[in-house]
This record gives C-alpha cells, sequence and structure tokens, in this order.
C-alpha cells in the first residue's frame, strides 16, 4: 500500500529532518524555537506512527473476519523496501523497515514517550547554552531508535543500534566541561561497544547460515534449525551479549549509573524507557531464534535474574536520586531479561511499555524536584516538598505506586505477568523475583518519603515547575496507570490484548501459554500483596518521619558497606581492565608512536632534506658545466637509442 | 643530365656522413674546449653548417628539393640567433666587463 | 671527382681544427672563413648550386663579417682570456671524441638506405629550388619575415645603451655603461 509505505518513511524522516535543520540553524535559533520544532517533529512521527497502528488494527481486524482475502500476510507484517542498499555477489541486503505488531508498538512508545520528553525538555534545557544542540541530539537519537525497532533486517536494526550508542554517548557527555562525565560517557560507549561485537559476530554468522538478514526469512528459514545446536546456541548468546551491553545487564551494566550525568531528560529517554529496551526489543524479535536455543534461555534467565537483585540491593544505599532511578531501571530490565528467559516474550514486551511510562515519569519527576531545588540531588537534602512540588509530587506518586506493583496501577499487571512465569517455571524462581519486587518497593518508597515527606532539610528555595514540564508529567502518570488495560489477564476478566496483539509479529509468543490454574494465580497474587504492604509499612516507619540529616560518619556493617560501594564491581573493572589498557596504551605511545611511526615521518622528511641538499649543488651556474652535462646527457641519450634499437 | 648524377653518386653518401659527424663533433669539442664566448658562438656555426652538409648531401643523392630548402631555412635561423647572440654578447661585455663565458654563473643554488 | 671531394674534406677539417685551437679570435675567424669557404665547394660539387652560392653570401658575407664587426668593436684582437684548466680540457676532448665514437657506432652497419633509381639531377639548380621554395614551403618562408623582425627589434633593444639615470650612494648620477669603452 502506497500510503503505509509514505507513512513508514516519514516516521523516521521527521526527526531525521529535525535533527539536521537544528543542527545546522544551531548559531542562529533562539529561545525556544529549537525545542518547539524538535518536538513538532516527534509528535509528527507519533501521529503518522498512530494512523499505521490504527491501519494496521484495521487490517487486521478485517482479516480475522474473514475479509481483505487479497494477500492474507498483508496485515501482519508489511515491508517497505526503501532501497537495493548492499548488494555484492550473492549478498543482497536491502534498506527496508518491517512494520509489524512489534515494530508498531515500539514505534508508539519511542515516538509518544519521546514526544512528551521533548516537550519537557523545552522547560528543563531552557537556560543551558547550548539548547539547541541538545535538540538535534535527542531528535537524532529518536531517528536512530525509530530505525532501530522499524528495521526490516538486522542489518539496518544494527544501525539503529550504533545510532543510539553515538547518540547516548553525546547526551551523556552533553555538558563536557566536566571530565568525570566525560569519562561516564566513555564508559557507555565502550560498554556498549564490546556488546555491539557480540551483535556483529551473529550478524556475520545468521548470514553465512541463512544467506540474508531479513526478519521475516530467516524465522522462516530457523524452522530448520535442530533445538539445541551448538550453532543457534552460539548464535543466540551472542545476540544476548549485544543486548547484555545495550540493556545493561550483568556485567556490562556498570555504565548506566554513572550516565546519571546527563542532562535528566536524557536519563529519561535514553536510560529508562527507549534505548536500554532495544536489547529486550531484539531478543523478542528474534524469538523464533531463542526458543531453539533452551540453554541460551537459560543464561538470560540467570543473567538477568542475578542482574535484578544485586542491583535493587545497591538501589537501596543510594543517596542521589537519579542514581536511585538508574539502579532500579537496571533491575527491572533484569525482571524483563527473566521474562524473556522463561519464553514470556509478551509479558517482557508489556513490562517494556509499562516501565517506559513509569519511569520516564519518575526520571522526569525527578527532574522536577532537581530543578524545583536548584541542581540539589542528593535526598539526605531534601524532605518536606509535598506541600511546595504538589504537582510533581502527585504524579511521583502515581509513578511510585506504579513501579512498586500496587494493584490496580500498570507495573502490578505486568510484573504480576512476570512472576506467574517466573512461578511456572519453579517456585524458587517466584521467590527470587518477589524478592526483587520487594526491594524495588522498599527502596522506591524509601525515595518517594525521603524526597517528599518530612521536613526540608536543605537550604534552596523550591518552587513548582513551569507547566510545560508538569503537562507530560501528568499524561505520563495517566498512563501509568491505566497503563495495565493493555494486557489484562484473563484472571481478572481482561483479553489479554497486547499478547495477542504481539503473537502475531514474534513467533516466540505465539507460542506463549500459561499453565496455572486459576486458584494457584490468586494465591500468589494475595502474597505478592500482601508482602508489598509490608514493606511500604517498613519503609514509611523509617523514612517519612526524618527531619535531620543522618550523621554522615554512619557506621555500616560490612555486608551493607559492600552494597553501599555498589559490591565494589566499578573498581574490580578499573584494575582488571583499565589499568593495564592503560598501561598498554602507554607503551604503546612511547614506543610505536613516538619512536616507530614519528621516527619513520621525520626520517623521511631529514632525508629529503638531506638529498636536496646534496643534489642541489649540481646548479653551479657555471655554463661551462652546462654545456658539458648536455654533451654526456646527448650521448647517454644515442647511446640508448642505439642500444635499444 | 644523367652525367651530373653519376658524377655525385661517385661519391658515396657514406664519405658525407663521416665528414659531417667530424665537423659536428670538432665543433662540440670546441665550444667545450674555449671559454671566449665568441669562440664558442662560432664553434656553434660550425655545427650548424656540419648539418647543412649532411642535408644538401642527402638531397643531392636522393633528388629532393626539400633537403636543401630546409637548409636555406636552416641558413636563415642561423643568421637570426648569431644577430641575437652577438648582441647579447656586447651588453654581456657592458655589463661584467669581460666576454669569459664562466663570469655569467649567478644562475645557482 | 673523389680527389676534389678530399681535398675539400682536408681543408674543412683542418680549418675547423684550427678555430678551435687559435688563439686570437680573429684568426679563428679567418678559419672559419675558410671552413666555409670549402664547404661551399663540397655544395658544388653536389650540385647544389643555389646553396653554395646564397652559403657565401649570407655566412661569409655577412655572418662572419657581422663577427669580425663585433669583435673589433669590442677590441678582443688580443687573446686576453684565461685558458680552462688542464683537466677540463682533456674532458672536452674526450667528450666530442665519444660522440663521435657513438654517431660512427650507429651507422656501422650502414645507413640502410637505398637510393631511388631513376631521378633528376637538376635539383639544386636555382629554379628547381625556387619552385620548391615558393609552392611547398611558402609559409614558412612568409614566416621567416616575420622572424627577421623580431632578430632584429631584439638586437636593437639589447644594444641600445641603457640611459636612465641610476642614483648610487652619495647622490651622484651616473649613466650605464658610460665609461666603458672610449
Amino acid at each position: 500500500m502506497v500510503k503505509t509505505d509514505l507513512l513508514a518513511m516519514l516516521v523516521p524522516a521527521f526527526p531525521l529532518v529535525g535533527a539536521i535543520v537544528i543542527a545546522s540553524l544551531r548559531g542562529k535559533l533562539k529561545g525556544n524555537t529549537a525545542g518547539i520544532l524538535a518536538t513538532a517533529m516527534v509528535v509528527l512521527s507519533f501521529l503518522c506512527s498512530g494512523v499505521l497502528f490504527v491501519g494496521h488494527e484495521v487490517v487486521n481486524a478485517l482479516h480475522a473476519a474473514g475479509m481483505h482475502q487479497e494477500s492474507p500476510p498483508e496485515g501482519a507484517m508489511h515491508v517497505v523496501k526503501l532501497f537495493n542498499w548492499i548488494s555484492v555477489g550473492s549478498m543482497h541486503i536491502p534498506f527496508a523497515f518491517q512494520i509489524d505488531a512489534l515494530s508498531l508498538t515500539m514505534m508508539l512508545i519511542v515516538t509518544g514517550v519521546g514526544s512528551l520528553i521533548h516537550l519537557y525538555s523545552i522547560g528543563y534545557m531552557h537556560d543551558d547554552k547550548r539548547v539547541n544542540t541538545f535538540f538535534s541530539l535527542l531528535n537524532l537519537f529518536s531517528f536512530a531508535m525509530l530505525m532501530l525497532v522499524m528495521g526490516g533486517n538486522f542489518l539496518v536494526t544494527f544501525i539503529g543500534w550504533e545510532g543510539v550508542g553515538l547518540c547516548s554517548y553525546l547526551l551523556i557527555g552533553f555538558w563536557y566541561t566536566v571530565p568525570a562525565y566525560n569519562y561516564a560517557a566513555r564508559k557507555a560507549f565502550v560498554m556498549n561497544r564490546i556488546g555491539d561485537l557480540g551483535f556483529l559476530i551473529a550478524l556475520v554468522m545468521i548470514m553465512q547460515q541463512f544467506g540474508t538478514l531479513d526478519y521475516g526469512t530467516v524465522m522462516d528459514k530457523s524452522a530448520g534449525i535442530s533445538t539445541g545446536s551448538p550453532w543457534i546456541t552460539t548464535v543466540t548468546l551472542l545476540l544476548f551479549v549485544g543486548a547484555i551491553g545495550k540493556s545493561a545487564q550483568l556485567p556490562l551494566f556498570t555504565w548506566l549509573p554513572d550516565a546519571m550525568a546527563g542532562p535528566t531528560p536524557v536519563s529519561a529517554l535514553i536510560h529508562a524507557a527507549t534505548m536500554v529496551t532495544a536489547g529486550i526489543f531484539l531478543l523478542v524479535r528474534s524469538s523464533s531464534l531463542f526458543v531453539l536455543a533452551p540453554i541460551t534461555m537459560d543464561v538470560v534467565l540467570t543473567v538477568g535474574l542475578v542482574t535484578a537483585l544485586i542491583t535493587a540491593t545497591i538501589g537501596v544505599f543510594q543517596n542521589d536520586i537519579k542514581k536511585v532511578l538508574a539502579y532500579s531501571t537496571v533491575s527491572q530490565l533484569g525482571l524483563m531479561f527473566v521474562a524473556l528467559g522463561l519464553g514470556a516474550f509478551s509479558s517482557a514486551m508489556f513490562h517494556v511499555t509499562t516501565h517506559a511510562f513509569f519511569k520516564a515519569l519518575l526520571f522526569l519527576g525527578a527532574g522536577s524536584v532537581i530543578h524545583a531545588l536548584g541542581g540539589e540531588q542528593d535526598i539526605r537534602k531534601m524532605g518536606g516538598l509535598k506541600g511546595v512540588t504538589k504537582i510533581t509530587y502527585f504524579t511521583f506518586l502515581m509513578g511510585t505506586l506504579a513501579i512498586a506493583g500496587i494493584p490496580g496501577f500498570s507495573g502490578f499487571f505486568s510484573k504480576d505477568a512476570i512472576l506467574m512465569a517466573a512461578y511456572e517455571k519453579h517456585p524458587l524462581l517466584y521467590a527470587a523475583t518477589l524478592g526483587v519486587s520487594l526491594l524495588t518497593v522498599f527502596y522506591m518508597f524509601r525515595l518517594l518519603f525521603l524526597t517528599f515527606f518530612g521536613t526540608y532539610r536543605g537550604k534552596a528555595h523550591p518552587h513548582e515547575s513551569p507547566r510545560v514540564m508538569t503537562v507530560p508529567l501528568i499524561i505520563l502518570a495517566v498512563l501509568s496507570v491505566v497503563g495495565g488495560v493493555l494486557n489484562l489477564p484473563h484472571l481478572l476478566g481482561g483479553h489479554e490484548t497486547m499478547k495477542h496483539y504481539l503473537g502475531t509479529a514474534a513467533d516466540g509468543i505465539a507460542g506463549e501459554h500459561m499453565h496455572l490454574a486459576p486458584a494457584t494465580e490468586w494465591m500468589l497474587m494475595g502474597i505478592t500483596v500482601g508482602s508489598i504492604a509490608l514493606v511500604i509499612w517498613l519503609a514509611y516507619n523509617r523514612f517519612a518521619k526524618k527531619t535531620t540529616l543522618d550523621p554522615e560518619a554512619e557506621e555500616l556493617s560490612f555486608f551493607k558497606r559492600l552494597i553501599a560501594r555498589k559490591w565494589y564491581i566499578d573498581e574490580l573493572y578499573a584494575a582488571l581492565f583499565e589499568k593495564p589498557y592503560g598501561w598498554l596504551s602507554a607503551q604503546l605511545d612511547a614506543i610505536m608512536e613516538k619512536r616507530v611511526i614519528d621516527g619513520a615521518v621525520n626520517f623521511t622528511g631529514n632525508t629529503t632534506l638531506r638529498l636536496g641538499k646534496v643534489l642541489r649543488r649540481v646548479q653551479t651556474g657555471n655554463m661551462s658545466f652546462y654545456l658539458f652535462a648536455m654533451v654526456v646527457g646527448i650521448i647517454g641519450f644515442l647511446l640508448l637509442t642505439i642500444w635499444s634499437a | 643530365m644523367n652525367d651530373i648524377v653519376t658524377v655525385i653518386r661517385s661519391v658515396p653518401l657514406e664519405h658525407y656522413v663521416f665528414l659531417s659527424f667530424t665537423l659536428f663533433s670538432i665543433g662540440l669539442a670546441g665550444a667545450l674546449f674555449r671559454r671566449n664566448t665568441i669562440i664558442i658562438l662560432m664553434c656553434l656555426e660550425l655545427m650548424f653548417n656540419s648539418v647543412n652538409l649532411l642535408l644538401a648531401a642527402f638531397s643531392a643523392h636522393h633528388g629532393d628539393p626539400g633537403g636543401q630548402v630546409f637548409v636555406f631555412f636552416i641558413m636563415l635561423v642561423a643568421a637570426a640567433e648569431v644577430t641575437v647572440g652577438l648582441a647579447i654578447l656586447v651588453m654581456m661585455k657592458r655589463n661584467v666587463d669581460s666576454i669569459d663565458i664562466n663570469q655569467l654563473n649567478r644562475l645557482k643554488w | 671527382m673523389q680527389v676534389l671531394f678530399y681535398i675539400f674534406a682536408a681543408i674543412s677539417i683542418l680549418s675547423a681544427l684550427f678555430v678551435v685551437a687559435a688563439k686570437s679570435p680573429i684568426n679563428s675567424v679567418i678559419a672559419l672563413i675558410v671552413c666555409f669557404l670549402s664547404i661551399a665547394g663540397h655544395y658544388i660539387l653536389l650540385n647544389a648550386q643555389f646553396l653554395a652560392v646564397v652559403h657565401i653570401i649570407v655566412y661569409t658575407g655577412a655572418i662572419m663579417v657581422l663577427f669580425l664587426f663585433v669583435i673589433m668593436l669590442l677590441n678582443l684582437n688580443k687573446s686576453t682570456e684565461p685558458q680552462k684548466s688542464l683537466a677540463t680540457r682533456v674532458a672536452a676532448v674526450i667528450a666530442g671524441g665519444v660522440f663521435l665514437l657513438t654517431l660512427l657506432g650507429a651507422i656501422k652497419d650502414g645507413i640502410g638506405i637505398a637510393p631511388p633509381a631513376a631521378y633528376d639531377g637538376s635539383v639544386g639548380l636555382v629554379k628547381s629550388v625556387g619552385v620548391s621554395l615558393f609552392t611547398d614551403y611558402l609559409l614558412p618562408f612568409e614566416v621567416s619575415s616575420v622572424l627577421f623582425l623580431s632578430a632584429m627589434i631584439g638586437a636593437v633593444m639589447l644594444g641600445k645603451k641603457d640611459t636612465s639615470p641610476q642614483p648610487l650612494s652619495g647622490g651622484k648620477v651616473l649613466t650605464k655603461g658610460a665609461g666603458t669603452n672610449a
């Protein structure tokens, strides 16, 4: 359909155009112009995605009703081929988009939440000197992310994959005058790159095996691979390595808390809602491959679970409002990977969606608090903001309730689905994931209480944020509350809409089935709700009445100190990797760079000079010598001619 | 006319070639041998003449008038060249007060 | 006929050697004139009548006279030049010799051109040269007049005395070239 093709091309085109235009005019745009333009671009993308979505739904419905017989899979998956990109020998990789349920879901999330964050940034970044660059980078990021989710083959996705890594680097180090921020940006980029290597090797292997990188063809042909073969295990493990880098799982997760060095909208967009979910998106996209590799699924499960537990414990002891949220993000991503490892692909995507809503909300709310306090990020110096920043408080409360999994909120349904799937595999898994959830509740409510309750312990003059910042907060709060309806389980009277919707796109989802008895489900839900309530009560008693700052030199037990120091993982990496690498780099600089390469270049130059000095003595100016030289030359030429004849 | 042809052809062409080569070499050696600019110019004339002789010999042996016309043009050019060359010589005498060719040695590194 | 050729050849070579070896420039000029005359003799032997006469008129009559004028003008009849070093002179002779040998070596297997069967021996007469000059080679003939024009202008320009005042230190104004020749 022509209209679908056009709309599909417009969706990433708008942010790209926005990025280029704003970047070109960044010296000339004044005030809010860049922000309004950038936001408009993303909103337009959102509208186009919406139209595509509606159209897709309509076709699906018609198809289900027996009409629209012309081309059966037309509505389910539509490939928009832009041009023949790589055509070498037998390798043909077109530049194509794939519009199906999965990509439409991600597109709506990226553009929807993205446009709200763009709107928010207009207020947040208002006073920054480089605000125009910021918006062009945000648009560029949106373009790259859309490229990632709309890709019709692995390589187009990889372009977006790399692009979001680049934009993440640029945006984390946005305030580049501070060296620590640059270090954080570099750390993020390097860890991403390690993951990218895995992805790339997997790409090559897939290309070698199937001769193509198109999603549709690969997924179809994957049926011919035997389950558990070494090849499929290797490929899926490598794809998972890519996901580890991008979605900050163990061992490559330390970049995400450091990435909080970037402006808060960046943290909200990139490191909560979109980029970090790219890993999960990739796994869902390749779910046909993953269901054939049970070993990899177990690895995914283990890594996700361990990451979730470790980072949840670290989050309890953090004192920076953004760091708490960062560790929370890593933990929730771990939960999503647990879901993937269990084969509950649609639950993972559901949690991605709800997480995008409430995590973006929480980050934007944190940004609002930081803005209100003039840059203060330490929660020990906050408190009592409940009465001052009312809207921020209320929306933050909504977000916290959602992430805690209070019944009725969106987070409850998505987390519950994961917990159910965990119980189905093994009750201990359920206990572990429940533990993660309880820790989440604990530190989130600690954050809420320390920030908003009690009395104000700081020195600034808090004020409410402008409307351009609070409106996105409100919208996201609404979504966090009602987002659960997207995938209400059968138990509570819903139709698991999202699961069925996504089932058309990913084969892995189509094979998902929950086999729990309704009674078990109710019991588990009860246990969950009960323990959550207990934890909230504990946190309330501990934190809500804080009036004074804690004494700095609080003596922590060994275990607590270990966790507070982030399990010394950063220090471990520094000793294991950074120091030897730095040493190697210094050695190479001294030997290769200074002696070999510089030496060779200087040698060439010096030799030329010396040779020139010697050779120019030929020009004596002496006429007789010139005549003589001419005669010798003529004799030489004659001899040459005679002997060659 | 056959008489003349026979007469002309009685001296084989190689002799003229040898003669021309010899005169040319003498002129060449002279240009390298002497320092006086005028003598060098005269050796140049000698070289021109050797070439003229060769051209005329070939032309006579092959009946091609083009050779002799070419000699005519060479003479023209030689005349013009001598004119200008001697004018330069006079300038040289005026400026460096010598006609030693090694006095003009400023075009060097 | 061959005897005449050898006589003229001997005169040419000997006078050429004398041109190079003579101490006084005047002697060199005289020797060169003798050489030219002998070459004119060669032309006559080849029945190149037009060339012989033009050769005498242009070369001996005009060019050598010009040389003589310049020598007289510059007062060079004494041999005042220093000679080149022995090594240089030996090198010059050797260079010339090697050049000769190279050229001879080029034709050691014969010239390799067969003369045409029959031709007209009247080549060289004024008439045939004239016809050829004014039909086949008309353009070069006309262009050579421009060549002469430029040579004349050049010679005149070069020969002019530079009379523009050249300020020297002390404020004295001196015209160039004044005082070089009495």
